[in-house]
């Protein structure tokens, strides 16, 4: 009998998933406004359903109260947070909150469904983190100095990584951590915002060859405590940003160019490196090493197919890392390769929402901030994914949001807040050049500018 | 975009860096959805089917293994399901198709391997599924028709009788393998109980498939491919002729005949009928070292079988190779190394006129209510010759059977050619006896590979199993 209702909700899951990446791709590409909370609230209901169903399908199977509980405390999260965004923060998007509140769901949904005691932890660490998630936007809306704290940045950055090496160095381990925050995650804001903050305004080459110092300083520990994945990410995203602020393609080339003796260099002088791209190359043939972990990986998302083995009927457990590294291959295994495709697709319009806050707010600082968290988001969701599909060679990241892990659901959540923060202050900026049209058309020039407006993005 | 329409074409230059990294990430995105997609289309199966997943076996808990069916409709393999609810996988024809078929207790071999996925994957009816699903029985597996035939197999198995050695009968124009047998065997029925045993007798390794997986000396078969290099270099056999006198020396290096017989005036027809090791010798030293390699190359040696878990064979002729080698090489001794699948396939290029079907095993998957759920068709897994090759090597394995080493092969009611070999394996001379060949050289039918090991001469011994397989074949 659970089995048939678990057959069949795995049609309805996948349904409720692609109708909700619908609706959420109908408010990024046609951005007629009228629609919006008929799609928001539409995104709600078909969240609700999906979460509803999902809870239900591993409750019958597993006949354990705790599944029931803790559905009831992740619903009371969110209806907490829906709630007072839109009474603290009406001008947020309702989007961004929305999909953040889905990306959530679906880790914890996958976390219940390996991991009664991590999705738990997960659940409990996200609330307090909702805490920041709520607090950060006002704050991006009152300092209007953080631009000015540049040095503020860069030396938390060094001080945060230096704390780290010096400190974890009696333990070996394959990443360091300084009681339980991974460094990489506790940099993440701070290393966009030194770079935008050094950038923004007509950098020097002087200022240049400082700023690019003291990132390749910080992605070089990182690179030392064997965390080459955020290093990556790292890397890109500077590149990205120093591309965009002194809009020369040169940077770009030149960034390459090291990347490419870089990862040479890494080649040859790590042999975790050369075990992840043997792994990469012919995974079959060295299953019994280093190519265990990618090969599990396959025969997960492989055996799922298109549309899954069903929630809890797959073994994803066997994947070793699967909560951190593999929870995609984890929702391929269970809810299939179609549904996993609205994943990236959502992932992929997260991204865009954040460029399109890039584009079109006009303080320079904050354009570049936007597009450096936005770039680090893209390309560790890249490198998880892609690494767990082994389009690339596996790097070690996890998936935002979505994968277990205190350190990177804190900053995440940090990030998006930032983001918010960001779209609340375009929207001022609106209303401000709102107002100096209409003070404008008041002095009712003859020669005036005409204010066209046309439709709003979200 | 909300911007004021007099600064509207500056601002958009002011983004472009923006959109076009964001482009480049929309790209990253849409290439990881299409490699995702290409993967589940196109890559998935051989990681589904890899004997390392163990996930199909958790597929165990709610369905019951589906059959193997040979082609004349016999069980191969089935699963009887006790009243207690345990269940046993029963083999009726026992060690006949011990290897091919294989076995699923004490890990997994042959088609149970390889088709494990499909034997446990249930396309019974939705309302049958539903029916079982709350009567709380196990679904039935879906049963794989093999293109295996029970006549020609144990033609095959009874013409090897006590001999150790592996016979393979396949199409040369499809791929689909008839009968393939290796010995020594084992009966699949009894994994479990002679489990110990099995894997401890390391020199009758009878678990291991030899008609796929042994590597042998290829013995005179070889001159198959000194001819096609020969043939490649001077694009025709004519005009060719040797005067065989038992024993030829280059340097200090000598090669005789097969017992020292004296084949006299020879052309390449007669040289490669009589399997003339002088005449090879000779032609071996002339083409050199690096064309022999190439042109054994092109066919397959040194390179992966269309089938991946097929034993690669293995040719190391080079430039440090020196005379005796390169002599050796070309009559099929030396170190190379061959499977009798190898030597199939070669044949069947040669049969289909240059053109190398995939072997394959499995005709059709079928669901329990016997309708299909899945068909292979023919694939081609490469070119390995040109046609005009192809027919020249015909002629010569057809001179073969019109009077050289293979001469009882004719006047059957059929037409037949095919090459005989017998490659020595010890210091004292013995050898493994060969015969690769196929009958009806107008429209090839049947491709046969024979090896018996300690044989003897080809003829003596391989050659009356190929007819025994070709007579099955034509008159049952």
């Amino acid at each position: 009998m659970v089995n048939i209702f678990v057959e069949l909700s795995k049609y309805v899951i996948l349904t409720l998933m692609v109708l909700y990446t619908f609706h959420c791709a109908s408010m990024v590409f046609s951005p007629v406004r009228g629609n919006k909370e008929w799609h928001l609230f539409m995104q709600l209901l078909l969240m609700f359903g999906l979460d509803s169903l999902s809870f239900l399908v591993l409750f019958l199977q597993q006949k354990d109260l705790w599944i029931l509980l803790y559905y009831l405390a992740m619903m009371a999260l969110f209806v907490l947070l829906q709630l007072a965004y839109r009474t603290l923060y009406p001008k947020a998007s309702g989007l961004l909150l929305n999909n953040t509140c889905m990306m959530l769901s679906l880790g914890f949904i996958m976390l219940c469904r390996l991991d009664m005691a991590s999705a738990a932890k997960q659940l409990i660490i996200a609330a307090v983190a909702s805490g920041l998630f709520l607090a950060v936007p006002s704050m991006i809306r009152q300092m209007r100095f953080l631009k000015k704290l540049a040095w503020l940045y860069g030396g938390a950055g060094v001080l945060i990584l230096m704390a780290v090496l010096g400190l974890a160095q009696s333990s070996y381990g394959a990443k360091l951590s300084l009681m339980g925050i991974q460094p990489s995650e506790a940099i993440k804001i701070t290393f966009v915002f030194f770079a935008a903050s050094m950038l923004w305004h007509r950098p020097t080459k002087a200022r240049i060859m400082i700023t690019a110092f003291l990132q390749a300083v910080q992605i070089g520990i990182l690179v030392l405590s064997r965390d080459l994945g955020s290093a990556l990410i790292f890397f890109v995203t500077f590149l990205i940003m120093l591309y965009i602020s002194t809009r020369r393609a040169g940077y770009l080339a030149l960034g390459l160019g090291v990347g490419s003796v870089a990862s040479v260099v890494a080649y040859h002088s790590f042999a975790h490196v050369r075990e992840r791209v043997s792994a990469f190359l012919h995974p079959l043939l060295v299953y019994e090493n280093e190519g265990y972990q990618i090969v599990q990986s396959l025969f997960a998302i492989g055996t799922g197919g298109w549309f899954g083995m069903g929630l809890g009927k797959g073994s994803p457990q066997v994947i070793p890392v699967v909560k951190n590294d593999f929870i995609f291959s984890a929702v391929c295994e269970e809810l299939g390769a179609v549904f996993a495709l609205c994943l990236i697709a959502l992932c992929m319009m997260f991204f865009l929402i954040i460029v399109n806050i890039s584009l079109q707010i006009r303080n320079p600082f904050y354009k570049l901030v936007a597009i450096g968290l936005g770039t680090e988001y893209a390309f560790q969701v890249f490198l998880t994914i892609g690494g767990a599909i082994k389009m690339i060679p596996l790097t070690g990241v996890t998936l935002p949001l979505i994968s277990y892990g205190g350190s990177s659901l804190v900053s995440t959540l940090l990030v998006l807040a930032i983001i918010q923060g960001l779209f609340i202050y375009r929207e001022d900026e609106e209303e401000e050049i709102e107002r100096l049209r209409r003070q404008t058309e008041k002095a009712s020039l003859p020669f005036g500018f005409s204010w066209r407006r046309k439709g709003k993005r979200d | 975009m909300a911007s004021p329409g007099g600064e509207k074409g500056k601002e958009t230059d002011r983004n472009r860096e923006y959109r076009l990294a964001a482009g480049f990430f929309v790209l990253i995105f849409l290439l990881m959805a299409g490699y995702l997609i290409y993967f589940q289309a196109a890559l998935s199966e051989d990681f589904i089917n890899s004997p390392y997943n163990t996930r199909q076996d958790s597929f165990a808990d709610r369905v019951i293994r589906g059959d193997i069916v040979s082609s004349d409709s016999q069980l191969l393999a089935y699963t009887h399901v006790n009243e207690d609810g345990s269940s046993d996988r029963i083999y009726p024809y026992g060690n006949l198709f011990a290897h091919v078929v294989g076995f699923e207790s004490n890990g997994k071999s042959g088609l149970e391997a390889d088709a494990n996925f499909l034997l446990l994957s249930s396309h019974e009816y939705f309302v049958t599924q539903m029916k079982n699903e709350f009567q709380g029985r196990k679904n039935q597996g879906d049963a794989i028709h093999t293109s295996l035939d029970t006549s020609l197999q144990s033609a095959a198995y009874y013409a090897l009788g006590e001999n150790r050695g592996a016979v393979i009968a396949m199409e040369p124009k499809t791929g689909r393998i008839l009968a393939m047998v290796s010995k020594p065997d084992f009966d699949p029925n009894f994994m479990w109980q002679n489990w110990d045993y099995l894997v401890k007798d390391e020199n009758d390794s009878s678990l291991l498939n030899r008609a796929t997986n042994g590597a042998y000396p290829p013995g005179s078969t070889f001159k198959l491919v000194t001819a096609l290099d020969y043939y490649r270099r001077y694009k025709s056999f004519e005009g060719y002729s040797y005067y065989c006198e038992g024993e030829v020396t280059v340097g200090t290096d000598s090669i005789h005949c097969y017992e020292y017989s004296v084949h006299g005036q020879e052309d390449f027809y007669q040289a490669f009928a009589n399997s003339c090791n002088c005449a090879f010798a000779m032609i071996g030293t002339v083409l050199g070292p690096w064309s022999l390699r190439e042109t054994a190359q092109d066919l397959l040696f040194n390179r992966n079988l269309p089938i991946a878990s097929y034993r690669q064979s293995q040719f190391t002729l080079g430039s440090r190779s020196d005379t005796r080698m390169i002599m050796q090489t070309a009559i099929g001794q030396g170190d190379t190394l061959v499977s009798p699948m190898h030597l199939a396939l070669i044949t069947c290029a040669v049969a289909n006129k240059g053109v190398l079907m995939k072997p394959s095993l499995i005709d059709e998957v079928v669901n329990a209510s016997g309708d299909s759920v899945r068909a292979y068709h023919p694939e081609q897994a490469g070119v390995l010759m040109s046609q005009e090759e192809a027919d020249a090597l015909a002629g010569l394995m057809e001179a073969v059977v019109s009077y050289g080493t293979a001469v009882s092969l004719g006047w059957n009611g059929y037409t037949a050619a095919g090459k005989t070999g017998s490659a020595e394996y010890n210091e004292e001379g013995a050898s493994h006896s060969w015969f690769i060949g196929y009958c009806d050289t107008e429209d090839p039918k049947l491709v046969v590979s024979v090896i018996v090991e300690g044989g003897g001469a080809g003829s003596q011994t391989a050659v009356p199993i190929a007819k025994q397989l070709f007579d099955t074949y034509y008159y049952g």
